[in-house]
């Protein structure tokens, strides 16, 4: 069932509305378990709306392995999405630096708060983002070591190729995914693919983790497939490869994967002078897991992360 | 007067990117002035060149007191102002949205990283911000809740209002915050104007930062005493919304006083012109902010009014 969750109206005759789909089971019970996920936080990020069709359909075709409610919410930032744009189009304002949201504050935190306030009493909240319009990444769950305890053995079952758990960093208790945590809902950060375009197979290779994780959690009874175990981030390294000279990056790779030490990765090069300013390699052997896609880089611009395990 | 580059970046066909600094007096570092942030703080990078032309008569008249020294960084951002964009032109991150800054981080964290350490150390640090709501202020001092703010500093301003701030998620990552965090005594001092130049409400800042530094000995000036100014708590300010969206008349200004039960704005459809709601103060006071644009939307604050407060 569709149902607002929270909307405001805009200057001239529409509104805005953040929207859910309630999946839920003919019968209930009152003992469900409820699975929330989020995305389209940012309006550049495509690939959680082909997970969230897909995650429908399956789940119409056989109503009957239903046995908890799913709460899927497209689009946490709907004009962006309807306008290609990253942020919230009026205020160029990050919709993830809002949170927990405020219902006494500006647009943007009223709706946040509105969010979080449904989303509270779930089980597990997934938070799908697709990178930006800068790097692509692969499929990975990102937790905050705070968090991860609690998080990682609900990460495991998400399919992805790796797991980051990283330190805390300020900026990030601003967060969908962080203020859920704190508000006792374990809230997963799913990265993927790239910003403006759907990768299909990472949205297929994810959407058989959502599926294994909610069979896990009694709230599918029906078919999954097998799910690979990821990679850690804290078994072993990870190194950001970093633009030392503004200039055009060309990539050497063709995509991400396994590289061995020395590999060439990229150069960047001054058109104008025909030059090559800065020649990449990978410092370790290991897996490329982020790789640049815009190639106009200023200094200091990530071109590459390389995970290296510890042998 | 001494006129350095602080930090460089090289452009990929721009001239290069350079924040510049104006240093005044020499010895102790006394005081650190920072301008414009963003690309559309018009009136912050105005005040700061009206200040930079001041404190350069009084180093002429050598009016900087002995063993102080001042800096004022006027402009943070000029690619984002000159392309007429507010944050970060090639993706839009904000610069006072990524302190302290990563000297090896994307460009921004470098920026703020590099901004940082030039300015950190001073004893006093004053930003001239702007309000992430589009509205009017009274002119006004503003510090962050941190556990080391002190209120009867900024008094010494003489602005009418100091304003206490209790920091929010996304306010750990701004200059003021992290001046506060590193032992700086913060300020951060609003006008009522951001994207134009309002000469008026720049003098007052201009002579609210000249009697900050007379009073602590850092430079000889005589000029007015000011006001004696009333410290209030922005969570007890009064948040004034509207109920429906439209054409916005507003019937208060900032600083002005208010009763209860008074018509303070309307709200007129935008295809029929009528009034469709009105918009009622629920306190007495004076008027803190007050929303600017022609239009409104739905449940957003238009006023936040000081209670109880008399001229």
């Amino acid at each position: 069932m569709i149902e607002e969750v929270v909307s405001v109206e805009l200057p001239v005759h529409e509104r805005l509305i953040i929207k859910k789909n309630r999946l839920e089971p003919k019968e209930m019970t009152g003992r469900e378990k409820r699975i929330s996920i989020c995305t389209g936080t940012h309006g550049d990020e495509l690939d959680g709306q082909y997970v969230c069709y897909e995650i429908v359909r399956r789940i119409n075709q056989h109503p009957e392995c239903l046995k908890g409610i799913i709460d899927i919410y497209p689009s946490v930032n709907p004009l962006g999405l309807d306008t290609g744009t990253r942020g919230i189009p009026m205020f160029d304002l990050d919709m993830n630096r809002v949170f927990p949201g405020d219902n006494n504050g500006a647009m943007a935190e009223y709706i946040a708060s509105g969010i979080v306030n449904d989303i509270i009493g779930s089980d597990i909240c997934l938070d799908i983002h697709s990178s930006n319009i800068f790097v692509k990444e692969v499929p990975q769950v990102r937790l905050n070591e705070e968090d991860s305890d609690k998080l990682l053995p609900f990460a495991k079952m998400m399919n992805a190729d790796f797991v980051w758990i990283y330190s805390s960093i300020t900026v990030l208790e601003a967060t969908l995914a962080y203020s859920l945590n704190h508000m006792g809902v374990p809230t997963l950060v799913v990265e993927m693919g790239v910003g403006n375009r759907i990768t299909n197979c990472y949205c297929e290779q994810i959407l058989d983790g959502i599926f294994h994780m909610m069979k896990e959690m009694g709230i599918w009874t029906g078919d999954t497939k097998e799910v690979q175990p990821p990679i850690i981030s804290t078994e072993g390294e990870v190194r950001f490869l970093s633009a030392m000279e503004t200039g055009i990056f060309v990539s050497a790779i063709e995509n991400t994967g396994t590289v061995e030490m020395g590999a060439h990765i990229g150069d960047i090069i001054d058109p104008i002078e025909g030059r090559i300013l800065q020649h990449i390699e990978s410092p370790i052997k290991g897996i490329v897991f982020t790789i640049r896609e815009n190639p106009v880089v200023y200094k200091g611009a990530l071109l590459a992360r390389v995970y290296g395990g510890r042998n | 007067m001494k006129k350095e580059v602080l930090f460089s970046l090289k452009g990929l066909y721009r001239e290069p990117f350079e924040i510049e600094g104006y240093r005044f007096g020499g010895g102790e570092k006394s005081a650190c002035i920072v301008g414009a942030m963003r690309g559309n703080e018009m009136q912050q990078l105005y005040i700061c060149s009206q200040l930079i032309k001041v404190l350069k008569e009084l180093e002429a008249h050598d009016a900087i007191s002995h063993n102080h020294e001042i800096l004022v960084v006027p402009s943070v951002n000029q690619y984002s102002m000159n392309v007429g964009k507010r944050f970060w032109a090639l993706d839009n991150q904000d610069i006072n949205r990524t302190f302290p800054g990563n000297s090896e981080g994307d460009t921004t964290k470098q920026i703020a990283a590099a901004l940082f350490e030039q300015v950190k150390g001073y004893s006093y640090g004053m930003q001239f911000a702007s309000f992430y709501m589009q509205g009017d202020f009274i002119p006004h001092v503003r510090m962050m809740e941190t556990g080391y703010q002190s209120a009867s500093l900024a008094n010494l301003f003489g602005l009418p209002y100091v304003v206490i701030r209790k920091p929010k998620p996304m306010d750990t990552v701004t200059l003021n915050y992290n001046w506060q965090m590193n032992g700086t005594n913060a300020f951060s001092i609003y006008t009522n104007s951001t994207d134009a130049v309002d000469d008026k409400s720049a003098r007052q800042a201009v002579s609210s930062v000249l009697r900050f530094l007379t009073r602590m000995g850092i430079v000889k000036y005589n000029n007015h005493s000011g006001y004696i100014a009333s410290v209030i708590n922005e969570y007890d300010l009064l948040a004034v919304k509207t109920y429906d969206a439209g054409f916005y008349r507003r019937l208060k200004n900032p600083g002005d006083p208010v009763k209860h039960g008074e018509t303070i704005a309307e709200v007129i459809d935008p295809h029929e012109g009528e009034v469709t709601s009105q918009i009622i103060s629920q306190t007495d006071g004076i008027v803190f902010f007050a929303h600017t644009a022609p239009m409104v939307m739905g449940n957003e604050v238009v006023y936040k009014i000081i209670r109880r407060m008399h001229e």
